[in-house]
């Protein structure tokens, strides 16, 4: 029965080879990882029931990784997403509160075409491809999760940036109805974040409207998010509602709070500690041991050049 | 009362043990089970600490003296959960790298907080059998005063380490400054009442007002 049920899915035509083998070996280890296979979402059966859906026509990309996958499950039951709540599994267990149609994104500052999308039309914006990231939260643990997006520069394209903007800004949603960890003073919400133009316009920078070949959970972000996956976690802004084009340095949530912890750039270093913790080392979800934090979450072939001749010490 | 009261006690503080046992072998630790039983194994040990400091106030505050009988077991059971904690630490999370270890306890404030609050509850550990404490007559009194910086040094720990959402070490440190301000207020108040007292015919149950006395004395031959 666990063997039949993945064949309907599909999985393969989405998922190289291998690691469609790889996902049998998970469902042989878990049966919940199986379950969440066969797509019965059984962490969040109301949430999902109005966002659940296959998304069709999703192109293979290059950039993706071939690192064993993290579970579904995983995936969805262990979120940093403090306006659903601050513990792991506040967010799957509050991800009913957050609806996510209707939604639109603005597009606004330093642009030509200043515009207000609706999703369905963002999501239709550009061809969406599966990209299997490394993820590496700032906490010193790491995922491999299969997004399903579209370059962030498509977007970017499209709005026709003015000679001034030199950086985005993204806003998140704020509504404490619909993300009730606003209504707890953490952080000064809305959340925001930031990107310098280059970054923004990079290859591997996307706008992620799914996960496993599906329409994105709410509790990692719907309906769209932001995926760098060479910066610490938290720089990939969930639940958007604006991007800002702006000419200086943007306001960015962690930074803001604790400038000395968290920098703007945030890439992932394993040479320059957190106050509080290591970042030489990382333990990837589902592994025992650590496992040493590489440069740029392995990215650095692709991105190191946009940094050359910083100090990244200081450029934290 | 006492015969059941303590294996009570005894099982009440495992039950932890035992959700976190259950948790394991029904695979439900969360997507990061080490951190998960870090976080729990210090938050029982804390929370435990807690009620050791809360049996005194209790029984003055009821009258009920046989809790007294229980702070010893209680206080253990602090220190158990917080040798889980910093055993899950060492064996699970930093696989005995030593080196990384000594770093953390030097580099990183909430484990060098966390660290001091461990080792002082070894000398109350070592000092708690009966054997102890009549060797150590009225010492073993001033050893246990530990157990204040012990248990302040556990809710900084907690406050250093959170990132965002101080609500619990809050919490904590709140329950913390209550136990030990109705300690401030029982050792004021026969002081207050002998100086009210004084010149009068001593108002206070006999057992009470020498005690009071003698410290008001002590303190003011010592400043004299
Ligand atoms: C050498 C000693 C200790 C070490 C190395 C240590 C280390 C840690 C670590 C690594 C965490 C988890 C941090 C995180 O997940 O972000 C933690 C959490 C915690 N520890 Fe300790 N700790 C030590 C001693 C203690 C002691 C003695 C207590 C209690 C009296 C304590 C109470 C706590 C509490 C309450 C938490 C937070 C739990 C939560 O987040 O729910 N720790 N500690």
């Amino acid at each position: 029965m666990l063997i039949k049920k993945p064949a309907d899915i599909k999985s393969s035509e989405i998922t190289p080879r291998e690691l469609y083998l790889n996902r049998r070996q998970f469902m042989l280890s878990t049966s919940a990882a199986a379950l969440a296979f066969t797509g019965v979402n059984f962490a969040n059966p109301p949430a999902q029931a109005q966002s659940a859906g296959k998304l069709a026509n999703v192109k293979k990309s290059n950039f993706s990784t071939s690192e064993k996958l993290n579970s579904l499950k995983e995936i969805t039951n262990y979120n940093n997403f403090y306006e659903l709540g601050t513990d792991k599994e506040d967010p799957a267990a509050n991800a009913k509160y957050l609806t996510t149609r209707p939604w639109t994104v603005a597009v606004e500052g330093e642009v030509k075409k200043a515009k207000t999308y609706d999703i369905e039309e963002l999501t239709k914006l550009a061809p969406l491809e599966e990209r299997i990231y490394r993820l590496r939260c700032v906490e010193a643990w790491s995922m491999v999760i299969p997004w399903v997006g579209f370059p962030l520069s498509a977007l970017v394209k499209l709005a026709e940036p003015t000679g001034n903007a030199k950086f985005i800004q993204f806003v998140t949603l704020h509504d404490p109805k619909r993300l009730p960890g606003q209504k707890i003073p953490t952080m000064e919400w809305p959340y925001v974040e930031g990107l310098r133009m280059d970054e923004a316009m990079h290859p591997l920078t996307i706008l992620s409207v799914g996960l496993y070949g599906e329409v994105l959970p709410a509790q990692n972000g719907a309906p769209i998010r932001l995926v760098v996956p060479w910066k610490y976690g938290f720089k990939s802004i969930k639940s958007i509602v604006k991007v800002r084009f702006v000419d200086k340095q943007p306001a960015a949530s962690w930074n803001m709070m604790q400038p000395q912890e968290y920098g703007f750039y945030s890439n992932v270093n394993p040479e320059v500690d957190h106050p509080r913790w290591t970042q030489a080392t990382e333990r990837r979800i589902g592994e025992l041991r650590r496992r040493k934090t590489l440069m740029f979450n392995g990215y650095g072939e692709q991105v190191a050049s946009l940094y050359s001749g910083m100090d990244l010490k200081k450029f934290y | 009362m006492l015969i059941c009261l303590k294996p009570l006690a005894f099982i009440i503080c495992l039950i932890p043990v035992a959700q976190l046992a259950y948790g394991y072998y029904s695979d439900n630790l969360t997507a990061n089970p080490i951190e998960y039983i870090t976080r729990f194994t210090g938050s029982w040990s804390l929370i435990i600490l807690l009620a050791s400091l809360a049996v005194t106030p209790l029984r003055r505050l009821t009258g009920w003296n046989e809790l007294i009988k229980l702070r010893r077991m209680i206080g253990l059971f602090a220190f158990f959960y917080a040798a889980l904690h910093f055993s899950t630490y060492m064996v699970l999370d930093l696989d005995f790298d030593f080196a990384a270890i000594a770093k953390d306890i030097w580099k990183r404030p909430y484990i060098t907080v966390g660290f001091s609050a461990l080792v002082l509850m070894i000398p109350l550990a070592v000092t708690s059998t009966a054997g102890m404490i009549r060797r150590l007559g009225k010492r073993w009194q001033q050893v246990h005063y530990l157990v204040y910086p012990i248990a302040m040094l556990g809710v900084l720990h907690f406050y250093w380490l959170v990132k965002a959402d101080i609500r619990r070490p809050v919490q904590y440190g709140s329950v913390l400054a209550l136990l030990l301000g109705i300690r401030l207020a029982f050792r004021l108040t026969p002081i207050v009442k002998t100086w009210r007292a004084k010149g009068s015919t001593p108002l206070l149950p006999s057992s009470a007002a020498p005690r009071g006395r003698k410290e008001v004395g002590a303190g003011t031959e010592r400043s004299a």
